[in-house]
């Protein structure tokens, strides 16, 4: 790989030894998967921040770079906490959980990292421009920052986001290159998707069978960016899918080679049956909303179903601090508080610690929810549209 | 034998050789690097100073971690061959700053072997 001269200083330790070893990490990954040299990145997204998912050792290897004075040189936003960082003890969660997860918190913000935590970035003031070359983790993130904005990012692991960001730069291989952000598989839907839940249905069908392939979509008449949203999380759940294109609605779709691609059908069967097997559940003893984090036009969906109503059984939203003042300002949580229902920032239902909080079966309208439900939270779970799921609690 | 570096440094020790990949995340004990993964063939032995050979890393990328872990609590192996480094053993062993090469015959190498790392210069020696 070309290294510039500043580069190779850095890798001889002459920027000091957190700095080395950062580098040293970005370089032997280009060198793993071929990248020529190393390319500035605009923004960053670290993954790992749940105190559930990196645990001790993840939390004191940050606390460790955060005191040898690791300071990041682009705008970097986080990954969702394992607990509303403001509510906490409001909402249930655990005080030994949220003593260690505002250590991984304060490690974070001293290395000059936006404490935001959200799956949706480019919904809460981080939003790249299109050919862009960002170092994202979590993977509907980068799903739909390469997809629906045109972004260009690989998926990137925790601690080689946290390395891109301190360094500024990324190797260049993969998304980053322009060949490799062509389709793979072509994707013809007939089938009218209404709901985002369909999109997640379809979403959760498609990356179970084209695991990390790069789909080209036809068929799909119309959808808005919570309804791509939707799609690209899933995929990026049931398959490893962090690029796809559709016909007419995404910018590189007509700009990209499609020609003698493998052609797989999704009709109202598949849709059908993706709905019967992510129902594993009878009835939730919560409903959460918000995977990916929901958008203001989410959270007011759901209180226009909740205005004037009154829940027998929970339902949580999941959205990012940014999007919460929004509805706060609207009266939408007013609306959902009344009902009984509670609007969860910072945090997801599936990075946070929900089984130990004594539910078993969880309603959800999101395809990548159900997909790790089971696994991460041992939960049954109801897959359902909104207006289902919403009828189902009162 | 002649490999890749995957983390510089120099090391020495008794080889410590897993023909099963290792996961360092619930498969390591961070506080006293015992391989406490129930039914793994090296369960109950420490890595501590040791050349620790395996062929690959498996599950979580939070191995990453578990490594540095290990490194900062003085349980870590002196140095790492592997067959094949993945991302996720890559990784914590730069992090942490153990030598480790890869790309090593590693059927050639048996525990109790004393071992020699050179991951300057990508080399193994086994000193019978």
């Amino acid at each position: 790989m070309h290294l510039t001269k500043e580069e190779e200083k850095t890798l001889k330790g002459e920027n000091g030894e957190v700095m080395e070893r950062l580098f040293r990490l970005l370089v032997r990954l280009g060198e793993i998967y071929g990248a020529d040299k190393m390319i500035p990145v605009g923004s960053v997204q670290v993954a790992g921040v749940s105190y559930k998912s990196i645990g001790d050792p993840g939390t004191e290897f940050l606390e460790d770079m955060a005191s040898k004075g690791a300071k990041v040189k682009v705008l970097t936003y986080l990954n969702p906490a394992g607990m509303d960082l403001e509510n906490w003890k409001e909402y249930g969660f655990p005080a030994d959980f949220a003593k260690n997860q505002l250590r991984i918190m304060d490690a974070f913000k001293k290395m000059g990292i936006v404490v935001t935590s959200t799956c949706t970035p480019y919904l809460a003031g981080n939003l790249p421009r299109f050919r862009e070359h960002i170092a994202w983790s979590e993977s509907s993130a980068v799903s739909f920052s390469n997809s629906v904005i045109g972004a260009r990012t690989n998926r990137e692991g925790g601690p080689s986001a946290l390395a891109a960001a301190i360094c500024g730069v990324t190797p260049n291989y993969g998304l980053h290159l322009w060949e490799k952000r062509q389709p793979t598989v072509k994707v013809d839907v007939d089938f009218d998707l209404n709901y985002n839940s369909d999109f997640g249905a379809l979403g959760y069908f498609v990356g179970k069978q084209i695991k990390n392939k790069i789909p080209y979509f036809t068929g799909i008449k119309s959808a808005n960016t919570d309804q791509l949203k939707a799609l690209g999380a899933a995929m990026a759940a049931s398959g490893a899918v962090a690029l796809y294109h559709v016909e007419g609605l995404t910018p590189e779709a007509d700009l990209v080679e499609k020609k003698g691609l493998e052609t797989i059908s999704v009709g109202k069967k598949e849709i059908k049956e993706t709905y019967g097997k992510l129902n594993t559940g009878k009835e939730p003893d919560i409903v959460i909303f918000g995977c990916p984090h929901a958008s203001l036009r989410e959270i007011s969906a759901l209180a226009d179903r909740l205005d004037g109503k009154r829940l027998k059984k929970p339902v949580w939203i999941c959205t990012s601090r940014m999007i919460k003042e929004a509805a706060e300002r609207m009266g939408y949580n007013e609306i959902i508080t009344k009902a009984g229902g509670t609007i969860v920032a910072d945090t997801c239902m599936v990075v946070s610690p929900i089984e130990k909080m004594g539910y078993k079966t969880t309603g959800v309208n999101s395809g990548k929810a159900a997909n790790y439900l089971p696994g991460f939270c041992k939960q049954e779970v109801c897959f359902a549209n909104i207006d289902d799921l919403v009828e189902g609690q009162l | 034998m002649k490999g890749r570096m995957i983390s510089p440094g120099k090391a020495e020790g008794q080889a410590i050789v897993s023909p099963e990949p290792i996961g360092f995340y619930g498969g390591i004990d961070i506080k006293t690097g015992i391989v406490i993964e129930k039914g793994h063939p090296l369960e109950g032995k420490s890595v501590k100073d040791k050349i620790l050979v395996f062929p690959c890393g498996k599950g979580s990328t939070v191995g990453s971690y578990v490594i540095y872990g290990i490194k900062k609590n003085g349980v870590a192996p002196a140095g790492i061959i592997n067959k094949e480094t993945e991302t996720i053993v890559a990784t914590g062993v730069i992090l942490a700053g153990i030598p480790c090469i890869d790309q090593i015959d590693i059927g050639k190498i048996k525990s109790g072997d004393s071992i020699v790392i050179d991951a300057d210069n990508s080399e193994v020696k086994i000193k019978k």
